[in-house]
């Protein structure tokens, strides 16, 4: 009957405790799971001795593990059971040529060699080095026309391919191909020394480098019992908070200047400046690097940072509201944001959107609540009041989101001043617990983050599978994009704005 | 319109006096390191056998900043007895050789070929490529657009077609999935044209150096004229590079 075995967020557990099914039963579990409402957290591939083996990590309220063995073949659940699987069956065809039989559009997802010695799925050679050899959706007829815009953007953005089909104004199906910033992150993990691991996690997205150092950390920990003193867990989560101010700020400049709006883009613009500024006090770099260790931070926070900070915000905080109250109630502003790009709960559940475009949909999941790490158990939870899923609502989203991290991080420097980290953490050689599994999730500004690591019988890593949350929702932008006119693209993409890099790995 | 002059007045005039006034980063801020060359050896060969990018070479008593990514780590050995990080964010260097240093860099502004003063002096307009990074030097050269560095008051601009520009900047270590469109991109730009290479990744690798994936350095693939290192660089780092390089100040 049910096999799933329930684990905890940043629970180290011995690989010999995951449960092992047949082949049947997981496709089988799998797909009731989701069927009944569930949600696939990871969903990867790994070589055990000669075997390959598939390993969900599954949520509902609850977080859930289960594994099978597969051959080169499997049913997919992405025809059975939905979108959900569609680009976790897609990333496990390209990293270790499993196919997905039925997948419904079993294309490259980043344009990479498999690395097993099972033929390649897509029967690309690689010896083009540009991911463009595969066809793209197209609608057919007299009037239909092809937009085809990257990798090379206009703006000092990430690369990465969209190809619109439209008629006259109106985009029918928009394509989004990424694969332009692969760097062969999880095999590097994988390979390089334990001092490069928290650079590398870092660098995935610098704009998430607090989020994906948190997940590395927490893993990392899990697998050696180090223990993390609750000053140096406050430091980061107030790291992690201002991490997400600065993007969210950043990101309602953004779409304040893609409807022409000057002021609060500028305004904005600066007062995204401020948080990085912050960010450096507490780090030395503008978004955070070098400042998580495995075991606590690498700095110290002392009583004149942390008057620095809540200074800082005491001034921010009147400034980021009238900002937002011009924004907000400039009559075009609202013409332009109110009904653009709307994403029902419907179709953001099937596709299982995360974070602030999730909660923007009404889909109510934030990983701060639902599975806390570091402070979180201690602060109140966010409820968003606005979710229609249109562009006005993620804006709202980050707006709700601001408030409540300025909340956040008052609360925590509130705090009776005791056991903020005394010493910053030095370098420290670790041996990880062999044989033994740990699934990270932390909250990111864009939702979701998780990382799986595996351990081999000597301890070493033997796998280390990375999710950003933007693996879930660059398909909602494509359906955000359904039926609307290809002008609001840009307004549309600024209002998801997901990354690239965290993505294409 | 009353809301709009409200915030005009609340936010005031926000614009850095930099490169006239000089500019103090927090003594936190990790900018040129300074190697104590009198060190023994043996505490230079634990500092590199610490750092994640093998950017120390204990020997020579120098460090790469083209591989460092700023992440202090050396420095905290016996408190920073070999190597310590001053604030001094003047960090671009016209060849990839003066990176690899003790703690003194050539001026830039005399090493900066003298037409390229000529022709870019007055007006640079640059065509930024993303090539594979983590997107932190994109967002800290976006940053330069915002009313505290106002890059365009120096009559530098970022433009949208490589048609328009004198040059490109590159950031990220050229994902193999890039290196085309990245060549395409400066085939497009007219002579004469300048190549900058921003950020580690670009210059080495940065943090994914040794991944199969990458070209790791942009020297490879074109001739380089500025180097601006950091993971990412502050702004202010860039702004003083371009300034330097490119302006008759």
């Amino acid at each position: 009957m049910d096999k799933l075995l329930q684990i905890n967020n940043g629970e180290c557990i011995e690989r010999s405790h995951i449960p092992r099914v047949s082949p049947e039963l997981f496709y089988r579990q799998l797909n009731q799971f989701v069927r009944n409402g569930g949600f696939v957290v990871q969903f990867f591939a790994y070589p055990e001795n000669k075997q390959m083996i598939q390993l969900a990590v599954l949520r509902s309220s609850n977080l859930y593990i289960l594994e099978t063995a597969v051959t080169r073949e499997y049913p997919s659940l992405t025809r059975s059971a939905g979108a959900k699987f569609n680009l976790f069956e897609r990333e496990m065809a390209e990293q270790y040529g499993l196919r997905p039989a039925g997948h419904p559009w079993l294309k490259m997802l980043r344009y990479h060699a498999n690395t097993s010695d099972r033929p390649d799925v897509f029967n690309n050679t690689y010896s083009e080095d540009i991911p463009g050899n595969y066809p793209y959706f197209q609608i057919q007829g007299e009037s239909i026309h092809e937009v085809a815009v990257g990798p090379v953007h206009a703006g000092i953005i990430e690369p990465g391919h969209f190809r619109f089909q439209c008629a006259g104004e109106e985009v029918l199906h928009l394509e989004i191909q990424l694969g332009y910033q692969h760097r062969g992150v999880e095999r590097m993990l994988r390979t390089v020394p334990h001092k490069r691991l928290i650079s590398l996690c870092e660098n995935i997205a610098g704009d998430t480098t607090i989020g994906h150092g948190l997940c590395c950390c927490q893993a990392i920990e899990a697998l050696t019992g180090l223990i993390v003193a609750r000053g140096a867990s406050t430091v980061r989560t107030i790291a992690f908070e201002l991490e997400r101010l600065a993007n969210h700020i950043g990101d309602l400049g953004a779409l304040s200047g893609d409807v022409a709006f000057n002021p609060p883009a500028a305004y904005f613009g600066r007062i995204r400046g401020e948080f990085l500024n912050l960010l450096l006090q507490l780090s030395g770099n503008r978004f955070g690097k070098g400042l998580l260790r495995p075991g606590g931070v690498g700095y110290v926070m002392a009583a004149e940072q942390r008057q620095t900070i809540a200074n800082k915000l005491k001034e921010l905080r009147p400034e980021i509201q009238h900002v937002c109250d011009l924004l907000f109630t400039a009559h075009t502003v609202l013409a332009r944001f109110e009904d653009t790009g709307t994403v029902s709960r419907e179709i953001a559940h099937d596709l299982g959107l995360v974070g602030v475009c999730g909660r923007a949909s009404g889909l109510e999941y934030d990983v701060r609540e639902f599975f806390p790490t570091e402070r979180y158990q201690d602060l109140p939870g966010l409820s968003n009041q606005v979710s229609h899923g249109d562009v006005y609502s993620r804006a709202m989203a980050r707006y709700e989101d601001i408030v409540h991290s300025l909340d956040l991080i008052e609360l925590l420097l509130a705090e009776e001043e005791q056991g903020y980290p005394a010493a910053a953490l030095n370098e420290h050689e670790y041996q990880l617990a062999p044989s033994s599994c740990v699934v990270t999730l932390n909250e990111g500004w864009r939702g979701e983050l998780s990382h799986c690591v595996l351990t081999d019988e000597q301890g070493q890593i033997a796998r280390y599978k990375v999710k950003d949350p933007s693996f879930h929702n660059w398909p909602g932008l494509a359906m955000a994009l359904r039926n609307q006119g290809i002008s609001d693209f840009p307004l549309c993409n600024k209002s998801f704005n997901l990354s690239y890099c965290g993505f294409d790995l | 319109m009353y809301k709009i002059i409200r915030n005009r007045l609340e936010q005031g005039y926000r614009t850095s006096s930099y490169p006239k006034k000089p500019i103090h980063l927090p003594a936190i801020y990790r900018g040129l390191p300074v190697i104590q060359e009198q060190s023994d050896l043996a505490l230079a060969q634990r500092c590199a056998a610490l750092c994640p990018q093998d950017a120390i070479r204990a020997e020579e008593k120098k460090i790469d900043l083209g591989r460092c990514t700023f992440c202090g780590r050396c420095a905290e050995v016996n408190d920073g007895a070999f190597v310590k990080f001053s604030q001094n964010f003047e960090l671009g260097a016209a060849k990839r050789e003066d990176l690899i240093t003790s703690g003194t860099l050539p001026e830039l502004a005399r090493h900066s070929k003298t037409h390229f003063k000529q022709i870019f002096g007055r007006s640079l307009q640059l065509r930024q490529v993303s090539a594979g990074g983590c997107n932190a030097c994109e967002a800290d050269i976006n940053v330069l657009g915002t009313p505290f560095f106002d890059l365009a008051r120096f009559g530098i601009d970022f433009v949208a077609s490589p048609r328009h520009a004198d040059g490109i900047m590159v950031t990220g270590p050229i994902s193999n999935n890039m290196r085309t469109a990245l060549l395409e991109t400066y085939a497009a730009v007219p002579e004469p044209k300048v190549v900058i290479a921003s950020g580690c990744c670009a210059i080495s690798g940065g943090p994914f150096h040794g991944s199969s994936e990458i070209v790791a350095d942009l020297s490879i693939l074109l001739p380089v004229d500025l180097y601006i290192p950091g993971c990412p660089p502050h702004p202010l780092t860039t702004l003083h590079a371009l300034l330097s390089f490119f302006k008759k100040l």
